[in-house]
């Protein structure tokens, strides 16, 4: 019996559960959160060469499931977030006043979107990833349905549109390799056109996923009117698949297959991202839009790490401070959002200038809101401070002083546009505050952001443990398998 | 009646090109039609176009190999549960806007 | 099957396609698609590829086109004709522009690559510890399980996403009635459902049977229980349940979570989805009929569409 076997399993067996249950399903997040939590430790401590075959069928046929650094770690920071949102949305009910439909529906969504992010970070299966893909876009969707259907129909229309691209991309790597696999691919992959423009499409496919600048459009209208618990996991989790997926991609199955030249379009589109995404939070009005932009920008420097990765001699710092940007992310956004929710809910309007007088009233909220916007700046000591720290040293080492100026800019940028939510809560009051507190729904926004900033304290171990079968290591155990030729 | 086409363009390649001009129809269907229905339709010829390209790619000695077979059942039945879920929002959403403007008699229903 | 005949196919297939892509009226439009689903079938069938023919012509063209008129329908109904309307003319030049470059770049990697693949001489010696002799059954079923497995939840999750459109007051509920107004004509369809039913079931039941050594399979036994089941409840011979029944939630579950369970069973043998030796012949045909199940009554509901408010079947208790 091994975590890899459950961590899948586990959460589809939940949405059997909460199917079966009907109305009672909400309380299965009191089981849930922590099983899950448990198994996600178990996989980080496992042995460094934890993989395993699917129903022990070899490749290039059947399925690997892999636990390395990344998967490990996005495991971890998965079971923490939907815990803690789950656990929120049990004492704060996420859906539409009168909307049984979507009280009762939320809860098999999440497990869906639970046991697809979970398959889509462990799995080196190409076609796999589609299906995971699928499941998590589907899930993600449905929960954005629950705020704006309007906004939802767009995020379906251009996911769709991605997935499709992604989808021609696996189908024209099939038809060239005979193999979908990732570590298989590492070592038969050329750069020729089939591949160059598989890769193309299943990287611009991703990258709409990914909510990547320029093809970032559906997010923020998502964002902004979908509830709480939603916008959690659509910024916390939806979004990190595609990040993922991408990183297999370019790092691992085409890593012959992709030149300077691209990487450096990467980096750019990242760093134009980060620019953007700032900028445009400053600009708003309503606090909601705010941090969905920052979702923007901060998803830009996932991708501006890739230029810094690729042209690291020794790519172990730029690599842990990607993913570890990817988990303290994860973390923050979740409880920036949670705590936003509560916020609104007290607040006289859905906009900045609403928020006065809320510092008093629900001071403990406020502080989540804080601390997770400590961990988005980038200022110690915080998650988000170990890994912009580790991809500035490898940006300033790499001599890519353009790269390491915008991780400074964007941080002074993030601090502009919290700073300014911060300091509307600090303001009196306009009319008396109804408080939203109650400890069971401020707990959570606390313990993510919290544990965004203890993340600063635990740098070093989790640096090793991104390392764990990362594929600039030594060279990976892949399995000797000799793909069929095709008959003559 | 066996026309004498280049030995290039066997059937795999043939119903390949089929299947790439079918993705070029359907994602220049998808960016002029506005109508959300009629991009479904076309997402769905898209679809269809990578199923052909994905398939006829992966011939084996009499069939088509038994895994490219499968990965496009598969990717049939994904298609079919997404534009499920896609024409229902579509139909929701056009309930809900009826429902929104007051001059809407027939069919209006109780705002939710 | 000759060029010439393979030829011909893809015309027609690139004409349907054309016609219902641009046509002006919406349903012209989704007729053109269902004949151009059925051409595909047959563009299948001369790849061999018969288990996707079966797929193509069950789902893509026929579930896929109910879908579709029956939005069409609840659109019209609301005043909107779906035809396409006009485009600036910027736009479309651009985007033709772009689309015949990307046709291009496809169509040149497309024939870089040589038809041929060699994954059949993998999965042939693998085959007799199965005990069943389609290969597509052992690719779906046991090589690539995990991809079934997950898409089945994903077929799950869609009709989960589809009821949580319902709107106030419609939840717990039905789906709209799909029962035909004219009273002949549902009559009609009544009797012709009652004699469809039954026949759908062995037919369902039939497949997933031969589909061990032969062409079919749990996906396409489930399309034919589900067309079986919405006929019958468009004829009023049985009324489709409300969200809330659990004999309803117990079908729906019973594939997946019987492929769940096999799959965690497994792990005494080895690991996730290990098939005991000797026994992965009775576990395929278990999942499989339990799918198909499933995969119908998911089918059904997912083409019934959301619940509204004050819906009402037929019979009020019936689920067939």
């Amino acid at each position: 019996m091994s975590p890899l076997d459950l961590v899948v399993a586990v959460p589809l067996g939940f949405v059997v559960a909460a199917l079966m249950l009907g109305r009672a399903a909400r309380g299965l997040i009191l089981l849930a959160a922590p099983l899950m939590a448990g198994l996600a430790l178990w996989l980080a401590l496992l042995p460094p060469d934890a993989a395993f075959l699917v129903g022990q069928w070899d490749l290039p046929l059947g399925i690997l499931l892999r636990a390395d650094g990344v998967a490990r770690l996005m495991i971890l920071a998965t079971a923490l977030v939907i815990g803690a949102v789950g656990l929120h949305a049990l004492a704060e009910p996420p859906e539409k006043p009168g909307h049984a439909a979507q009280a009762e529906t939320f809860w098999p969504l999440v497990y869906l979107l639970w046991a697809g992010a979970n398959a889509g970070f462990l799995t080196t299966d190409l076609f796999n990833l589609y299906v995971t893909l699928e499941m998590v876009s589907l899930a993600a969707v449905a929960l954005a349905a629950m705020g704006s259907l309007a906004a939802a129909l767009r995020y379906f229309m251009i996911a769709l549109l991605g997935s499709l691209a992604y989808l021609l991309g696996v189908a024209l790597i099939v038809a060239r390799y005979n193999t979908v696999d990732v570590t298989l691919l590492a070592q038969v992959a050329e750069p020729d056109l089939a591949t160059l423009l598989a890769l193309g499409l299943m990287t611009a496919g991703l990258l709409i996923k990914a909510a990547l600048f320029p093809m970032h459009g559906w997010l923020p209208p998502a964002h902004a009117a979908a509830p709480a618990p939603a916008s959690a996991l659509l910024s916390a989790i939806a979004v990190k698949l595609g990040f993922v997926i991408l990183v297999r991609l370019w790092f691992e199955g085409f890593a012959d297959v992709t030149g300077p030249a691209s990487l450096q379009v990467m980096g750019g589109l990242g760093a134009g991202a980060v620019l953007y995404g700032s900028v445009q939070a400053m600009r708003q009005q309503r606090l909601k839009a705010l941090v969905a932009y920052s979702t923007v920008a901060q998803v830009g420097y996932l991708f501006l790490a890739f230029p810094l990765v690729a042209g690291a001699i020794d790519p172990g710092d730029a690599w842990a401070g990607m993913t570890l940007q990817a988990v303290a992310h994860m973390l923050a956004k979740a409880a920036m959002f949670l705590a936003a929710g509560l916020m609104l809910k007290a607040a006289a309007g859905d906009r900045i200038a609403d928020l006065g007088g809320l510092a008093q009233a629900m001071p403990l909220t406020v502080t989540a809101f804080g601390l997770a916007a400590v961990s988005l700046m980038g200022l110690p000591p915080s998650g988000g401070f170990t890994a912009k720290f580790l991809l500035l040293t490898a940006a300033i080492e790499q001599g890519a002083f353009l790269y390491a100026g915008v991780l400074i800019l964007g941080g002074l940028l993030a601090a502009v546009y919290l700073f300014r939510a911060l300091s509307a809560c600090f303001a009196p009051a306009t009319t008396p505050r109804a408080p939203v507190t109650g400890g069971f729904r401020t707990a959570e926004p606390l313990a993510l952001a919290g544990l965004a900033i203890v993340m600063g304290f635990a740098g070093t171990a989790l640096v090793e443990l991104s390392a764990i079968a990362a594929p600039w290591d030594a060279p990976a155990a892949a399995p000797a398998v000799t793909l069929p030729e095709a008959a003559p | 009646m066996d026309l004498p086409l280049p030995e290039i363009l066997s059937a795999g390649h043939l119903y390949a090109l089929t299947g790439a001009v079918l993705v070029g129809l359907g994602l220049y269907a998808f960016i002029t039609l506005r109508h959300p229905l009629r991009q479904l339709l076309a997402v769905n010829v898209v679809g269809a176009g990578i199923f052909l390209i994905l398939g006829s790619l992966g011939r084996g000695p009499e069939a088509t190999d038994p895994l490219p077979q499968a990965l496009v059942i598969t990717g049939i039945v994904v298609a079919v549960a997404l534009t499920a879920f896609g024409a229902a929002i579509i139909v929701r959403l056009a309930e809900t806007r009826a429902a929104a403007k007051p001059a809407d008699d027939d069919n209006a229903r109780p705002e939710p | 099957m000759t060029l010439a005949f393979d030829l011909i196919l893809c015309l027609m297939i690139l004409g349907t396609a054309g016609i219902a892509l641009f046509v002006r009226d919406a349903l012209a439009a989704i007729a053109f698609f269902i004949a151009f689903g059925n051409l595909l079938g047959l563009a299948w069938l001369s790849l061999d590829a018969v288990n996707v023919a079966m797929a193509e012509i069950a789902i893509g063209a026929g579930v896929t086109g109910v879908l579709l008129i029956l939005a069409r329908a609840r659109l019209l109904a609301l005043g909107d004709d779906a035809a396409s309307a006009a485009t600036p003319l910027w736009l479309r030049l651009g985007a033709l522009a772009a689309c015949a470059g990307f046709v291009v770049l496809l169509a040149a990697a497309v024939l870089s690559i040589p038809p041929e693949s060699g994954l059949d001489r993998v999965v042939a010696p693998l085959m007799p510890g199965l005990g069943i002799e389609n290969r597509v059954t052992g690719v779906l079923l046991a090589f690539r399980a995990y991809d079934t497995l997950l898409e089945t939840f994903v077929l799950l999750g869609a009709l989960v996403a589809v009821w949580s459109l319902a709107p106030a007051g419609a939840w717990p509920g039905r789906p709209a009635d799909p029962g035909m107004a004219d009273a002949p004509m549902r009559r009609v369809a009544g009797t012709f459902s009652q004699l469809l039913l039954p026949v759908a079931l062995v037919m369902a039941a039939y497949l997933v049977w031969a589909g061990s050594d032969l062409p079919g399979g749990a996906f396409q036994a489930g399309t034919v229980l589900a067309g079986g089941l919405f006929v019958a409840a468009m004829g009023g011979a049985i009324g489709l349940p409300s969200s809330d029944r659990p004999l309803l939630r117990a079908a729906l579950v019973l594939g997946p979570a019987v492929f769940l369970a096999v799959g965690l069973a497994g792990v005494a043998a080895g690991g996730f989805l290990v098939y005991p030796e000797g026994m992965a012949k009775t576990l395929i045909v278990t999942i499989e009929y339990t799918l198909a199940l499933s995969i119908g009554v998911t089918l059904a509901l997912l083409v019934a569409g959301t619940p509204v408010p004050g819906a009402a079947g037929p019979n009020p208790d019936g689920k067939g």
